[in-house]
């Protein structure tokens, strides 16, 4: 094979697409690689919250009926409100993905838009429940701790809120951060970039608001919905 | 002919053309690059200085030891100059060092890739690994931390008074720079492969790193998640790990090592991985077994993950679970076990070459056989209570940590430097460091073994009489692996300006980094190579050598 073929075979190629990185070969590579970079990273997550979700779940074994108390301390509505919010955000963000494979404009921008204001809606009620429990003296530490309704439970009372605050922030910090690349994406929908041939970023933005969605399917059981089976021995 | 050849056997290359070390200057052409082969030059700066600083810690601690009276250094002091050494060793240098210096430079080209997937965020892991690094320099310089590596709790968490949250935060972003890189790895080499470059024709060397960046990917963020834990413990003084108001600190343990056994193959995986390659090289044959050596990467990466608690057999864990985990600890070594074996066979009845790659490699072998065969001593649970804690453990890691990666990554730092910098080093001056280098260890660290086997504790610096020989010892063996570790910075440096000329294939050996020019052009090949061939297939070279002689 000389070189001339070669350079033949290369000038074959249709003009490079705007946003096609020049280490890869196409669009198709360079939408698969960043789609299996996204999962890698949520591998990664699922183990980071798997790390606090495992001794959460060996304090809960060990110590039922503080867990069971502390969770009826948590505004159980609120939470489910938060639920709705995000599942309907999961919804407006798959809808945004569609709307950018159909070269849609306005209506990616309109749904990541919606997406955002869900997120927003759910941070907002997230930081009220936060100031309460600021006010019920709930935030773990010797100053802040001064929750005094079942003394003999204090202490693991104080444990669970630990993890509360522990895994509802960490949730809060990555939905700050996925608020922060949709106010980019909107930017960028509106600019016009993505579109049948590149969405591949829309698509994985969604990935990461559905694993931030999922994170929060758990935590709300764990944390608000704690009945105590184990308080009733015989 | 109708397609490319079968292997490249270019001797010479187009001399003076450009190249990704000529082809921009400037020192923000290199801070801001994404060439990885400049994000390893980079690192190859970056993990030396912290090599040498966490080596100055090492060197202090020896001249302590020199005598049984704690002498030079208060006991507090000691206690940093271990924490930091460790500390340093391992997540600034062990575990980055031959993924994010000779993994970033050769993998893509090993792929017949022009770059990672992910360039920007390869370049974003070093800023990580310098602001943790950054980080770290602070501590010491305020203070330092006394905690040791393993942080463990409640010590750390209520009673140090030293700079335990700057120090695990330090831990927590270099964590992120080495997921970042594992990311990158796995994607690159599921993704970005040349045509025709099957699983099965991919050098060891890639499943290696592609076993290692499994482990990178599951466990660092276990740790990431405990590092958490513990500085909002110690910032709030809430009792996740505190017996006091319910926490358990054997919890810690437990998720400590979750992340650092596993993390022991991050640092080792490399490091054999360097070794088939560098076998092959020499010895011009065929890896013996190769999907054998291939699959107890991945063997080693998933055994790896059930042996954690091996760590915690005194820590109060149950007689029973305790069993269950020395047996499973038992099994982590038949993979590392096929894979020196195979080294082996290849080596028997092969014309090996003495080259200082080689001679590094051979040690490597002997010393982890070595470091291998103690740690099964200290999975036996029997064994393990009597020398936990003792020096005996001290030159077990030693022999896995030292005499396992850093002999692998020094061999590979030279089998690839003519690759990296276009210049041959002195082969004379490096035979001898590498010969220091093996005597230096062993004179340091077998001593050690005898040591905590009469019972020395770990981590005093003031010890009984009757073990002052051994310590002189040990410490006149590492003087004599300084020396070893110092000749290189010379000789190499030197050979950048003095080196004679490498050419494209300076060791004959076959791989794709082999056939493009030393130093490589920017985007790594002029044309995508195709590649028809199996890794090292030096029976097929070597006849393709003949044919062209005889024409
Ligand atoms: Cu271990």
């Amino acid at each position: 094979m000389s070189d001339t073929t070669l350079h033949a075979h290369a000038d074959e190629h249709p003009p490079h697409h705007p946003f096609l990185q020049h280490h890869f070969e196409d669009l198709g590579q360079q939408h698969e690689a960043s789609t299996l970079g996204m999962w890698m990273f949520l591998t990664t997550e699922i183990l980071f919250f798997g790390g606090v979700l495992c001794a959460y779940w060996i304090y809960r074994v060990m110590y039922p009926a503080a867990w069971a108390e502390a969770a009826s301390l948590q505004n159980w509505q609120m939470g489910a409100i938060n639920t709705i919010v995000l599942i309907i955000s999961s919804l407006t963000m798959a809808l945004a993905v569609r709307a950018s494979q159909l070269g849609q404009r306005m209506g990616t921008v309109v749904m990541l838009v919606l997406t955002l204001l869900f997120g927003g809606i759910f941070l907002g009620v997230k930081g009220y429940e936060y100031s309460v429990h600021f006010h019920e003296g709930l935030f773990p530490g010797a100053q802040t701790f001064t929750w005094h309704e079942n003394p003999a439970l204090a202490p693991q009372v104080q444990l669970f809120m630990a993890f509360y605050f522990t895994m509802t922030g960490l949730h809060a910090i990555h939905m700050v951060i996925g608020a922060g690349l949709l106010l980019w994406f909107i930017r960028r929908a509106w600019r016009g970039d993505f579109g049948p041939e590149y969405y591949a970023p829309v698509e994985i933005m969604g990935l990461y608001w559905h694993f931030v969605d999922i994170v929060w399917i758990f935590l709300f059981p764990f944390l608000y919905l704690i009945h105590s089976a184990g308080g009733h021995h015989g | 002919m109708s397609s490319l050849t079968l292997h490249d056997v270019r001797i010479t290359g187009a001399e003076g053309s450009r190249n990704y070390i000529n082809d921009e200057y400037g020192a923000l052409s290199w801070l801001l690059t994404k060439d990885h082969k400049r994000i390893a030059i980079l690192y190859l700066i970056s993990i030396t200085i912290m090599f040498l600083l966490g080596g100055s810690f090492a060197v202090i601690m020896r001249v302590e030891l020199l005598t049984p009276e704690g002498d030079l250094l208060t006991s507090d002091t000691y206690n940093k100059m271990f924490t930091l050494h460790g500390i340093v060793m391992i997540f600034f240098f062990l575990i980055p060092v031959i993924p994010a210096i000779l993994g970033n430079f050769i993998l893509p080209i090993q792929l017949g890739a022009k770059d990672f997937a992910f360039p920007k965020i390869n370049l974003l892991s070093w800023y990580l690994y310098i602001f943790a690094a950054a980080v770290g320099l602070y501590v010491i310089i305020t203070g330092g931390v006394d905690t040791g590596w393993t942080f463990y709790t409640p010590f750390s968490t209520q009673y140090s008074n030293t700079h335990v949250i700057g120090v695990t935060f330090a831990g927590f972003i270099a964590g992120f720079s080495s997921i970042l890189t594992g990311l990158n790895f796995i994607v690159t080499i599921h993704r970005m492969r040349a045509p025709g470059l099957t699983w099965y024709r991919l050098p060891l060397f890639v499943w290696a790193l592609y076993a290692t960046s499994v482990v990178m990917l599951l466990a660092t963020p276990v740790l990431a998640i405990t590092l958490v834990m513990l500085m909002f413990e110690r910032f709030t003084g809430i009792g996740i790990f505190n017996p006091a108001i319910g926490g358990d600190p054997v919890l810690y343990q437990h998720m400590f090592w979750f992340y650092s056994h596993p993390a022991v193959y991050i640092m080792i995986l490399p490091a054999m991985g360097v070794a088939s390659e560098v076998v092959a090289a020499f010895t011009r044959k065929k890896i013996f077994g190769y999907r054998f050596v291939a699959f107890s990467s991945l063997g080693i990466a998933f055994l790896g993950f059930l042996v954690w608690a091996h760590h915690l057999f005194v820590a109060g864990i149950s007689v029973y679970s305790a069993l269950i985990f020395a047996f499973l600890s038992f099994f982590v070594a038949v993979p590392s076990a096929i894979k020196v074996f195979n080294w082996t066979a290849t080596l028997y009845k092969a014309s090996v070459s003495w080259a200082t790659p080689m001679l590094y490699i051979l040690g490597f072998i002997g010393l982890f056989t070595i470091g291998g065969v103690t740690g099964l001593f200290l999975a036996a649970l029997g064994l393990d209570i009597h020398v936990h804690d003792t020096y005996f453990v001290v030159a077990h890691f030693h022999y896995v940590m030292v005499g396992g990666t850093v002999m692998a990554y020094l061999a590979g730092i030279h089998y690839w430097w003519p690759k990296i910098t276009g210049r041959m080093y002195n082969e004379f001056w490096a035979r001898l460091a590498a010969l220091l280098v093996f005597v230096g260890f062993n004179l340091t660290f077998f001593p050690q073994f005898i040591l905590g086997y009469l019972g020395m504790p770990r981590r005093y610096h003031a010890y009984a009489p009757e073990f002052q020989v051994l310590n002189v010892m040990s410490t006149a063996g590492a003087s004599i692996l300084a020396v070893g570790y110092a000749l290189p910075l010379i000789y190499l440096g030197f050979s950048l300006r003095f080196g004679r000329k490498a050419g494209v294939n300076p060791w004959g050996a076959v791989g794709l980094e082999w056939t493009t020019s030393s130093p490589p052009p920017k985007h790594n090949f002029e044309e995508t190579p195709v590649v028809t061939w199996d890794a090292y297939d030096y029976p097929a070279m070597m006849k393709a050598v003949g044919e062209t002689q005889n024409v």
